[in-house]
């Protein structure tokens, strides 16, 4: 019988190889989508790679390990896809995949979902507005709407409070909760319907496999040269399993987001003050409530003693 | 009858994966399937359509999971946000076993989505199975590892893959979930007999079976799950089972996925292996 050879590597080498081989496959790619040539600090990758990977009678190490290099960009790169179509339109393919190495390198996935992949994108635009010249506020707000858009997909929805249990109410005491689908949106272009008459036109997102992907080329739109600037106040959210954009007026998203940072109902009523409302304003704030009740955005009450 | 000791369901019989495009097919039409394999990542949500849907097939079907971000083989410790909210999964669909790949992607808490390949060494085993054991003690449910596909070895390794298998599994004391499209496609990218992968496994541990096509290229064979089972996969399966007895199989079609009743149809194919070991079991 055959004895089992004794350990060689030790867990701390284990660890190593593991940080050493991540580096190299998440390492980006080069323009003609080929793993770098040069390692991080100079020297040959080739030199590099042969000292943890057996090469083959058909691969080198190098050419090995670049598969692996590959199928992560194109796996991220077609999940950044199909979660950002709309910043892809106004950037163009090639724009749309440096800005997602560039955002890559500096925010690497801290998530075992693809799903968070675009978690920090807006924030890396806002820190580096040039990988996205000169589309800057297009961009911004179709980072913000598409990352919208992914919350209201699938985040939780409490259960919604009827307009009935605020009846009788101290308003100056209660503080609205909004669900954890909703989100409030300032935009300065009208990114809402650009981005449905993309999706009108384009397929739906896809979902998480073991399997290796094959490289797909996007369709470019035109679409993009339509796009209306406008100051835009929208509430992305989800209504019976479908995400909706619901357009709001300025006194809807003020009083909305006041509530959203926890202001009592007195107080985010208050924020109105100086907005142009027509009619009778206690009329037009119970109808904007009868309406939002019924769309069940708010999902817990909060009364101070 | 079980089969062993980590196959208690030979009656689970031929599944397929649970994919979107044939959530109407399958909500509408309610076609007889023995079983639906979900990618648990695609339902470790909080809310909206992916939790719904999968609450209807729960209704109707029998669901299996299969993670593809466990990353058993990870140097660093479990996630234990990941590790609550595949729980919280796991209650809902009640899972009698729930599986996981053989592989790491994942390191100083960045994330590659990949499947990357283990060095075959003894202190790559007992990290893997430390945490194949921490993971079950949580999770309160079987666990089963599944052999990956790769493109790359490594200098360091000290057995074979299947010797490693076998070295976790026997350290977890845990099942295996047997993919023998991985094994073909892993034997042809590194130059071994798929049978003596097949003949080395400890049949007694495999609970499940996976079924799948791949992509050819000039160099290496890619696992791509967008293609037909080729016969030499259907010759390991037909292996794999006389090894194992009846064990529950499910065919893995994840992209260019073409309509149910074909995807069906494909993961049928193996009632014939399934029959055939069955009456060869009956004359001896």
């Amino acid at each position: 019988m055959k004895l089992p050879k004794p350990s060689r590597q030790t867990a701390g080498e284990f660890y190593a190889l593991q940080r050493l081989m991540a580096a190299a496959v998440m390492r980006p790619l080069t323009r003609g989508d080929k793993m770098q040539v040069k390692w991080i600090d100079g020297s040959p990758t080739k030199v590099v790679v042969n000292q943890f990977i057996k090469p083959n009678d058909r691969l080198t190490s190098f050419e090995r390990l670049e598969i692996y290099n590959r199928q992560y960009w194109l796996r991220i790169r077609q999940s950044f896809y199909e979660d950002y179509p709309g910043l892809c339109a106004i950037l163009g393919d090639k724009k749309f995949e440096r800005l997602a190495g560039a955002y890559l390198a500096n925010y690497p996935s801290q998530s075992f979902t693809l799903r968070n992949l675009g978690s920090r994108l807006v924030k890396f635009i806002q820190e580096e507005p040039r990988w996205v010249s000169p589309h800057k506020q297009r961009a911004l707000d179709l980072a913000r709407l598409e990352w919208a858009h992914t919350e209201a997909f699938d985040n939780e929805a409490r259960s919604p409070l009827k307009l009935d249990d605020l009846a009788g109410l101290d308003a100056a005491k209660i503080r609205l909760q909004l669900q954890p689908h909703l989100t409030l949106l300032k935009l300065d272009n009208e990114v809402d319907d650009f981005l449905i008459e993309l999706k009108r036109k384009s397929g739906l997102r896809s979902e998480a496999s073991n399997a290796m992907e094959q490289n797909r080329r996007h369709k470019k739109t035109r679409l993009a040269g339509r796009l209306k600037r406008k100051t835009n106040f929208l509430a992305v959210h989800r209504y019976q399993d479908l995400v909706y954009y619901k357009r709001l007026d300025p006194g809807q998203f003020r009083l909305l987001t006041a509530l959203q940072n926890g202001a009592t109902l007195e107080k985010a009523c208050a924020e109105l003050a100086g907005l142009k409302i027509s009619g009778d304003l206690g009329a037009t704030i119970q109808q904007w409530f009868t309406s939002w009740a019924a769309l069940g955005w708010f999902c817990s009450l909060k009364q101070s003693k | 009858m079980p089969a062993n000791q980590f196959n208690n369901f030979t009656d689970y019989g031929i599944g397929i994966g649970l994919r979107v495009p044939h959530y109407d097919h399958i909500l509408s039409k309610k076609p007889a399937v023995g079983w639906f394999e979900i990618i648990s990542e695609n339902f470790m949500c909080d809310g909206g359509r992916p939790l719904k849907v999968l609450d209807q097939i729960l209704e109707q079907y029998r669901v299996v999971q299969h993670g593809v971000s466990m990353y058993f083989g990870s140097s660093e410790k479990l996630n234990r946000e990941h590790l609550k909210k595949l729980k919280r999964l796991v209650k809902r669909t009640n899972t009698p076993w729930l599986s996981d790949h053989l592989c790491w992607g994942s390191v100083d808490g960045r994330y590659t989505h990949d499947l990357l390949p283990m060095p075959y060494t003894f202190a790559a085993a007992k990290v893997t199975a430390q945490r194949i054991r921490e993971a079950r003690d949580f999770l309160e449910v079987p666990i089963c590892v599944e052999n990956v596909s790769s493109y790359a070895e490594f200098h360091v390794s000290e057995m074979t893959e299947w010797e490693f298998l076998n070295e976790v599994v026997e350290r977890a004391d845990c099942g295996i979930l047997l993919d023998v499209n991985n094994i073909y496609v892993s034997s042809k990218n590194h130059g071994f007999n798929p049978f003596d992968y097949v003949n080395g496994i400890p049949a007694q541990r495999v609970a499940q079976i996976h079924i799948a096509g791949h992509s050819k290229f000039e160099k290496y064979i890619l696992d791509t799950h967008d293609h037909p089972v080729i016969d030499p996969v259907w010759k390991l399966y037909e292996r794999a089972i006389q090894r194992t007895g009846k064990t529950a199989t499910l065919l893995e079609w994840d992209d260019r996925i073409p309509s149910f009743d074909e995807v069906h149809g494909e993961a049928l194919k193996a009632n014939q292996f399934l029959k055939r070991l069955e009456n060869e079991t009956a004359k001896t």
